[in-house]
């Protein structure tokens, strides 16, 4: 290995592996191409934007993607669906648990065991996707402020999403990429004393969460920043499949687990915050993130009802097996089967195809949210300033794992 | 709204085709010809009673080269009525063409991107097929059933 070339080097591969979408010749008199990316801190991760702009103002805006693609769909071919499970953690590896309880709810949806799932697996699965869905928008919140000069949400959101980290590598051994929520049921349960920690954490972060809202989301050069700012009216949206916050930010209420009431979600009682344009007009970065902000208390709800049902009705038995309904071979009927899920970036779908005859799935398609939110991105820019590209991006809270997958 | 009830209304506005519900799909689908994709899907955008108006997944398929096909499934959601549908094209292998619903719903741009990235399925009157995924310079499709890995790529050995 050592005297063989690694890597031939030439000076055109960019141009022949990823080449720009516009030559000079194309651009009109004053409009220049400036390159974004792929190591840009405001890109979240490896994404690169070809921008077309003329002098400050953004004339088009071309994402090259692909940087982070691991070939999940064709790992997810060759493997038995048990095995795929940990593959759905790296997709969008800011809330794993939200892309495991998808997967396993639809591999248990082919095999018709969905409704024989014990409520404490599925009140705990509840916990653990609430706790991550809050993580995830702590690291959106966080990195937004960043992202638009104020560091001080960046440190308090890390702060507090490093609690939640500690409280799920309790659970499940792992801090980003659990693997915990599995085909059938859970890894193990809960760790004791789990219930009584998790809900001393809420209540800690409660005012936590007023006292960012306070210092950031209404303060007047964050929303002199934001309002008014990428505007996406709802037709629009709908029109290019946007899903999660984004979509309610510019005032649908539409949220799986109200829609599709998956799981325990239906027996708990939480609110659909909507963008209503506070600040400035329906559906631009101000309202999107405002929407995160909210579905953060309303995610604290949903943790402290749940907590308290596995504390009562569904409590910590010692003849309780989480891993009674795993089925020792997952071997689903020939069918079509697509299943869609609330991750916090919006609706995250797996599409199955099972032949009936082996363990490991024909086709298995996973639609990435943050994929399709992105899309919309040259819309958003186009018509603004370079800086508010920045805003933009942030808003749309992509997470470049999902998008390549 | 019952998937045979979404055929017997599409057989009533498209006398000449033939439509096929799938068996063991949820959310119940259709098969749909590939010649008349687009003013089916047209009509089950604007049509009152269903008014599909997002499409949330498009997937590509292969069946294999035995089979001698490929499928193209869209996924359909309607958020005022709570409809699902899927939608089948099946695409023969020596044809693999089909016309682009960038026109109907813009999010078909990106995702039908992919599925040419994947399989190599051309689809007619799309604004700007290119790649997405792999490299403009990557060779073969690699999701088709009978894809090989190219050997070397800038020196560097493919496969494992």
């Amino acid at each position: 290995m050592a005297n063989q070339v690694q890597y031939i080097f030439d000076n055109q591969n960019l141009n022949k592996s990823e080449p720009q979408k516009f030559r000079q010749e194309d651009l009109k008199h004053d409009e220049m191409i400036v390159n974004i990316g792929p190591q840009h801190p405001s890109t979240h991760g490896v994404l690169r934007l070809e921008v077309i702009t003329s002098g400050e103002e953004i004339v088009e805006v071309v994402p090259h993607l692909g940087y982070l693609h691991r070939c999940f769909e064709k790992h997810a071919e060759n493997l038995p669906y048990n095995q795929t499970l940990p593959f759905t953690d790296r997709m969008d590896y800011l809330a794993a648990m939200n892309n495991e309880h998808g997967f396993a709810m639809g591999v248990e949806r082919m095999l018709g065991i969905e409704k024989e799932i014990p409520k404490r697996v599925e009140y705990i699965r509840v916990v653990v996707a609430e706790l991550n869905r809050l993580a995830s928008h702590f690291v959106a919140l966080g990195s937004y402020g960043m992202d638009i000069g104020a560091v001080t949400a960046f440190f308090w959101t890390m702060r507090d999403r490093e609690h939640i980290l500690r409280l799920l590598e309790w659970v499940s051994g792992a801090r980003m990429l659990y693997n915990y929520i599995w085909v059938g049921g859970l890894f193990y349960d809960l760790p004791v004393g789990f219930e009584e920690r998790c809900l001393e954490f809420v209540q800690y972060l409660k005012p936590k969460l007023k006292e960012l809202e306070n210092v950031v989301i209404d303060n007047t050069i964050f929303v002199n920043r934001t309002a008014n700012v990428g505007v996406l009216p709802l037709d629009l949206a709908i029109n290019y499949g946007i899903t999660g916050p984004m979509l309610r930010g510019s005032g649908l209420e539409f949220d799986l687990r109200k829609v599709d009431g998956y799981s325990v979600y239906p027996e708990i009682d939480f609110d659909i915050p909507v963008g209503k344009g506070q600040m400035g007009q329906l559906g631009d970065c101000w309202d999107r993130t405002w929407v995160r902000v909210q579905e953060c208390y309303q995610s604290i709800r949903i943790i402290e009802q749940s907590l308290e049902k596995l504390m009562k009705e569904h409590k910590r038995d010692r003849d309780f097996d989480p891993r009674a309904m795993v089925p020792k071979k997952i071997r689903p009927k020939a069918q079509d089967l697509y299943v869609r899920a609330e991750n916090p970036k919006g609706e995250t779908g797996f599409y199955f195809r099972a032949d009936g005859r082996s363990d490991i799935p024909f086709r298995c398609k996973a639609r990435g949210a943050s994929f399709v939110n992105l899309s919309i991105i040259n819309e958003l820019a186009k018509g603004g300033m370079i800086a508010d590209l920045v805003a933009v991006i942030g808003s749309i809270d992509i997470v470049l794992g999902e998008v390549d997958r | 709204m019952k998937a045979e009830e979404i055929k017997i209304l599409l057989e009533e506005n498209f006398p000449q085709k033939s439509f096929e519900v799938v068996e063991n799909a949820s959310p119940q689908g259709i098969v749909v010809p590939a010649e008349s994709l687009v003013a089916v899907m047209d009509f089950l955008h604007t049509n009152n009673k269903l008014y599909f108006d997002m499409l949330s997944c498009i997937t590509g398929l292969d069946n294999g080269p035995e089979a001698g096909n490929m499928e193209v499934i869209y996924n359909l959601y309607s958020v005022p009525n709570d409809i699902h549908l899927m939608i089948k094209v099946i695409l023969q292998r020596d044809d693999l063409k089909v016309d682009s619903l960038v026109e109907i719903w813009k999010t078909a741009d990106w995702q039908e991107r992919e599925v040419y990235d994947m399989y190599g399925i051309h689809f007619n009157n799309h604004p700007d097929l290119r790649r997405i995924l792999m490299p403009a310079d990557w060779e073969g499709f690699p999701l088709r059933k009978d894809y090989e890995e190219q050997t070397y790529y800038r020196g560097m050995k493919v496969k494992y």
